[in-house]
């Protein structure tokens, strides 16, 4: 049945796609974290004052898209059991035998950041309620209940050192996806070493993105007005990293048809054929062109308010669209062309089972949930 | 310029220390260039794949899937028929991996010439897999064989995406990354891999590297060989007899 999916010759081992919708969703989430912790860094290490009203957002989100990042990986291994091999018996030479402990100390940092700038919160919820709440909040606030102006300095000047060690780390958390892929010889669609760049860029673009229409959601749903300078920041900062973004996409793509080596007649093939629709109508034509130019509106015109707000959800969505389409081009646009680079194989993800769509749906899901039941926790939307 | 000794002394050992930093961290990746890494005293295997001899009978394969009970639609080991037609249009197939031989192909124009290649784990000095699985659960051993671990293996896959041979599948019942491992437990015994014994016209020939008198010694001095895909700097133990430019 797989044959009739399959076109020219493929080395038998091939037909079969092994990385799916799981291995797209897997960076996609990662972005999301390292773009949603780049926007509190900017606030909390650059002093972006303008971006006060996301920052606190910002560091929840990026932390629970953390807290799911793995999940689609341990969905898709096979030994789910031995996911733990990688941080106890890790071979070196393998980029991919990194991951555990980048992981672990990002979500360290990003554990003790999201401590000291709710602990004032916790604090005050700890006072404020009583019985078992009381005691929850006093064990998540261990106990420190100091919140003189001196300790708050102190705080401020600890989450300061988190964030900026917080900025490399996401960097590197990302990068180093981005190196999983373009590290790899034997597949020319992934070789090359723009890919680690790509990858942090789009990151950050889908980070940005995502915050601006939680943001703009979140503040439809309370009746409260978005705040007119961070909305007007942060689209300016995602036309700037996605103008970043979508060169370097065109530069690669551009280079490997100028260089046209022997690996250029199935790429151009893969790009004009099972590639078509996501890569040049969804990726590049629908999803890259028209966010360009809205957000460039946005920056360089002065809109009416409620216009601004619009075309910059509209190219939010479009550009969180346009990276889940990225990584979809990636991981399973490199998979559908033979290493024989003699004929292509399909993929359609099925959508019950261990690595199907509702899995997928499910795990990306789960972010939001927790992100909701944080907020009931510790009510994040407040003004400090 | 005159050099004193407190000086020279120190400029030395930072010269060492930085030069040992240097090489511990080369060491973390494999040297570019090297030939197979022979220790004379002990065996180093290495394949031999005869592509002007094959006939494409598909024994090999039967032979492969009967004796390392290999499941279906994976392989261990196939074999391409090549067609190459007057005006250089190039058909390849490989049906079932060749597990039943071939049937006539329908090629439209005048065919100029056609033959068989072999494809199994090219077991390489240098090997992709062994490289980047994150475990090691792929490794190789001390006489050159490739091999999986598979209580260890993860199945992530990596090594299935390293491989640029495509000698890799994922064992639909173990769930762990599967390929040819040049039938280790008959080789441990002193016999010769199932593909090698069963081919009619000695197109496999499997032996030590490193004995000067062993049979894949004599050709790989005798015949004009190559291996494949050598830009990707894997250095193949499985070598090539008249590999045809066309073949990947």
């Amino acid at each position: 049945m797989l044959e009739a999916l399959t076109q020219g010759f493929l080395y038998p081992n091939e037909i079969e796609v092994h990385w799916g919708i799981l291995i797209v969703l897997y960076p996609y989430i990662t972005g999301l974290v390292a773009g949603a912790f780049i926007v509190s860094s900017l606030y909390h290490v650059f002093a972006r004052e303008e971006l006060k009203p996301v920052a606190r957002f910002a560091l929840i989100a990026a932390f629970c898209f953390l807290l799911f990042a793995c999940t689609p990986l341990l969905f898709h291994l096979g030994h789910p059991e031995r996911a733990f091999n990688i941080m106890f018996t890790p071979k070196f030479t393998s980029a991919m035998s990194g991951f555990g402990y980048i992981y672990t100390f990002y979500m360290i940092i990003l554990a003790l950041e999201i401590w000291f700038v709710f602990r004032p919160d916790v604090i005050r919820l700890a006072q404020e309620s009583s019985g078992i709440k009381k005691a929850f909040y006093s064990l998540v606030a261990l106990g420190a209940f100091d919140v003189s102006e001196k300790t708050l300095h102190l705080d401020h000047k600890i989450i300061t050192a988190l964030a900026a060690i917080g900025i490399p780390s996401a960097c590197v958390l990302h990068g180093y996806v981005g190196f999983l892929f373009g590290s790899l010889k034997s597949n020319p669609w992934w070789s090359t070493p723009l890919m680690p760049i790509i990858f942090l860029m789009s990151a950050i673009v889908s980070g940005i993105a995502i915050l601006i229409v939680s943001y703009a959601l979140v503040m439809k749903l309370k009746g409260k007005a978005v705040d007119n300078n961070c909305m007007q920041s942060l689209c300016s900062y995602l036309w700037g990293f996605f103008i970043i973004d979508v060169t370097l996409e065109i530069l690669e793509l551009l280079t490997m048809a100028y260089e046209g080596e022997e690996s250029w007649g199935i790429i151009s093939q893969l790009i004009g054929g099972r590639l078509q629709l996501s890569y040049v109508a969804l990726q590049f034509i629908v999803c890259s062109t028209i966010p360009l130019v809205l957000l460039g509106i946005v920056s360089l015109v002065k809109l009416k308010k409620s216009t601004r707000n619009t075309l910059g959800i509209i190219s939010s969505v479009l550009l969180l669209i346009q990276v889940l389409a990225m990584r979809w081009n990636v991981v399973i646009g490199g998979q559908l062309f033979s290493k024989s680079l003699r004929g292509f194989t399909s993929y359609f993800p099925q959508f019950f089972g261990r690595e199907g769509l509702l899995v997928a749906l499910i795990l990306f899901a789960l972010p939001f949930v927790t992100m909701y039941i944080a907020n009931i926790i510790v009510p994040y939307w407040e003004e400090e | 310029m005159a050099t004193d000794r407190r000086t020279f002394l120190k400029q030395t050992g930072w010269t060492l220390l930085g030069g040992g930093i240097l090489i511990s961290i080369g060491s973390f990746f494999p040297a570019a260039g090297r030939a197979l890494q022979k220790v004379p005293s002990e065996a180093l295997y290495g394949f031999i794949v005869d592509t002007t001899t094959c006939i494409g009978c598909g024994m090999c394969v039967q032979a492969c899937k009967t004796e390392n009970q290999v499941p279906d639609e994976c392989y261990r080991t196939w074999v391409e028929r090549y067609i190459i037609t007057a005006d250089e249009k190039v058909f390849v197939d490989s049906p079932h991996g060749a597990l039943h031989g071939f049937k006539p192909a329908a090629v439209e124009g005048q065919i100029e010439k056609a033959f068989f290649v072999p494809k199994l784990c090219n077991h390489c000095a240098e090997a992709n897999c062994v490289q980047v699985c994150p475990v090691g659960a792929t490794y190789t051993t001390r006489d050159g064989f490739v091999l999986v671990d598979e209580k260890h293996c993860v199945s992530c896959g990596y090594c299935l995406q390293a491989c640029p041979y495509g000698a890799r599948y994922m064992h639909p019942v173990r769930h762990t990354a599967d390929k040819c491992t040049w039938c280790y437990h008959r080789v441990k015994k002193g016999l010769m891999p199932a593909c090698v014994v069963v081919c009619p016209v000695r197109a496999r020939q499997f032996g030590n590297l490193n004995d000067p008198e062993s049979t894949i010694n004599r050709i790989l001095q005798e015949a004009r060989i190559s291996v494949l895909k050598p830009e990707t700097g894997n250095n193949p133990k499985t070598f090539y007899v008249g590999l045809d430019k066309e073949v990947r």
